[in-house]
């Protein structure tokens, strides 16, 4: 694709001796976004770890703006793309505010600190998030619904143009998924960010994102709108489950 | 979704003076900066023999500014302070002020709050060198530090060197794994500290009084050397500020912050470990400073290492030199003593106020 905002190349990955991903090769346009689905150890994490540059491929390429990813300095990359981890543990006591903050670190002057710029993102990706009233909690006392909205308002302030997300959902309640599908869903629409999540919740997945992409042993299976790749076949195959469970719940 | 609730002022969430410091790092430093210059003066002028204060004031500005011009005290004052006190005081702010620093640094890099300069075996490498060089019966001494000093410093940074190596510090290893090899090797260095005082004889008194701690023996010679690997080590922390901010999420969200992870864990524990080594080089060990002010500091305002580290700087540096003075007092009590007596019920006391309660 070209213009592509992220694309990868027939990436290969193994940890020692067992193949983790195999022949991996998809792009994503600017504003795009899809879902990562697949079962327990298809390789969906190791997949979003190799784009983020942190784990380096046995072959292949990962491209950011038809950059290949490992010769681009971290503190550059860092600037372009954000990543929501599925957990995050604060050691210490933290303020919500505190937290969105530490978003402007790629920003932020290195001796002077965070400048008048920096505090206005912080504020305006907690507006837009809708914790402004946590500003002032400690992290550690928030729900884990609450906890997750914070960190994603991290990822906001770093106003990166990807946004990779591993399972920002597991864990929350229903209203709480439908407010971070929401705010995904806003941000690839009125700014633009290529959004690329990692989800369990195949339905979620369908109803919130035009394109998936299903990974199963390591393989890409499918890539395309979700009636394609979440085929009956599909779901017998890769799940090993009775298709009409899953179709069933999720329509 | 945009605005879903309006953002609450801050000060309808957090009142009183301890939000208005928090709100306030630069006035809290320079509150921490008159305490300093008091702390400095007391420091001077009281102990065994005492000068009054305003002689002291003169004695120093003298030196320094040559004024006020006319000498109106007794020469004996004079030698007291610019010879004895000062050096002491200035060498027990310099300790505490690196001593801090090391703490808050530690505790970032590692992520635990129960982290403190000693955690990585620096206390019983340099215990071990310092108890090593008391038994060596050749006396060499070069700028005011004997064998001691000088093993002491070896010692405390050969033992980070190798729990370094082994936990495999330098790559993305687990944060536990590191402390549990600091824990072993401190272990076994504490066992040969153990076999070297058994063996020691007559000098069994000197190694228990390094260990404990002291500002005893601190001169100008042993000052001038230790300073400015203090202040190297120190700049190098302060200047890493914004790295220990990435690291407060773990070393994967620090990577995502565009942080080079391996780099600035060794530059940052080199540092950590420069000035730790450098503090029990001339002190012997001191317990707890590290380990509080980071806290102290921490519970006003907040994790963020740009307020966080210049003020247990200026905090540890007053709190250690206070500590000595109270120290002197009776006469010559172990330093350590006092900074574990005063510091514990304190930090007890505010854990319980702030509820400040850590996820271990």
């Amino acid at each position: 694709m070209r213009g592509a905002a992220l694309q990868v190349a027939d990436l290969e990955l193994d940890y020692g001796r067992r193949a983790v991903l195999q022949d991996i090769n998809f792009a994503m346009a600017p504003g795009a976004g899809a879902a990562l689905i697949g079962p327990n150890g298809a390789g969906k994490s190791s997949l979003l770890r190799c784009v983020t540059g942190l784990v380096k491929p046995l072959s292949g390429v990962v491209r950011i703006d038809g950059m290949p990813v490992a010769e681009i300095e971290r503190s550059t990359l860092a600037r372009t793309l954000a990543v929501v981890p599925g957990q995050t543990v604060v050691a210490f006591p933290m303020r919500v505010e505190e937290l969105v903050a530490l978003g402007r670190i790629p920003h932020e002057h290195h001796l002077l600190g965070p400048r008048e710029e920096d505090r206005r993102a912080v504020e305006a990706a907690m507006d837009r998030v809708g914790i402004g009233e946590l500003r002032g909690r400690d992290v550690r006392e928030l729900s884990l619904g609450e906890r997750q909205l914070a960190v994603l308002a991290m990822a906001v302030a770093q106003e990166a143009r990807i946004l990779l997300l591993d399972e920002p959902t597991v864990h929350l309640d229903l209203r709480h998924q439908v407010v971070v599908m929401e705010l995904l869903k806003d941000l690839s629409r009125r700014d633009g960010v290529t959004v690329l999540a990692v989800l369990h919740d195949i339905a979620l997945a369908r109803q919130f994102f035009d394109r998936l992409l299903l990974l199963d042993h390591g393989r890409l299976i499918a890539d395309g709108d979700p009636a394609m790749v979440l085929s009956a076949e599909n779901i017998r195959d890769v799940y090993g489950v009775d298709p009409r469970l899953v179709l069933q719940v999720a329509s | 979704m945009s605005t879903r609730v309006a953002a609450a002022p801050a000060s309808d969430v957090h009142t009183g003076l301890l939000e208005s410091a928090r709100r306030r790092p630069v006035a809290l430093a320079a509150i921490g900066l008159v305490l300093a210059a008091a702390t400095l003066i007391l420091g001077v002028a009281f102990g065994n023999v005492s000068v009054p204060i305003a002689d002291t004031i003169a004695i120093i500005g003298h030196r320094l500014f040559n004024w006020p011009q006319a000498v109106t005290w007794p020469q004996s004052a004079e030698t007291i302070v610019l010879e004895l006190r000062l050096p002491r005081v200035l060498t027990a702010m310099a300790v505490g002020a690196a001593l801090s620093l090391a703490g808050a640094t530690y505790q970032g890099l590692l992520r635990n709050p129960l982290a403190d300069p000693y955690v990585l075996g620096t206390a019983s490498g340099a215990a071990l060198g310092a108890a090593i060089g008391l038994l060596i019966p050749v006396q060499i001494e070069l700028l005011g530090f004997g064998l001691v000093n000088v093993l002491a410093f070896g010692g405390a940074l050969l033992a980070v060197a190798v729990v370094y190596r082994m936990s495999r510090l330098g790559s993305l290893s687990s944060l536990t794994a590191v402390l549990l090899t600091g824990y072993a090797v401190g272990s076994l260095l504490a066992a040969g500290l153990a076999l070297t005082m058994y063996v020691a004889g007559n000098n069994l008194r000197q190694i228990f009084f390094y260990l404990l701690g002291s500002f005893a023996q601190a001169s100008w010679p042993q000052l001038v050397v230790c300073l400015p690997l203090i202040a190297i080590g120190s700049v190098i922390m302060l200047s890493r500020a914004r790295s220990l901010n990435a690291l407060l999420l773990g070393e994967q969200t620090a990577a995502h912050l565009g942080l080079d992870v391996r780099r600035e864990r060794l530059v940052l524990l080199g540092a950590a470990t420069l000035v730790t080594a450098a503090s029990v080089a001339v002190s012997g060990l001191i317990g707890f400073v590290g380990l509080v002010i980071p806290h102290l500091v921490r519970l006003v305002v907040g994790p963020n290492h740009r307020a966080l580290l210049p003020l247990s700087l200026i905090f540890g540096a007053s709190f250690l030199a206070l500590a000595d003075l109270i120290a002197r007092i009776p006469g010559e009590l172990p330093v350590g003593v006092i900074t574990a007596i005063v510091g514990a019920p304190f930090f007890l006391y505010l854990l319980r106020r702030y509820h400040a309660g850590y996820d271990l």
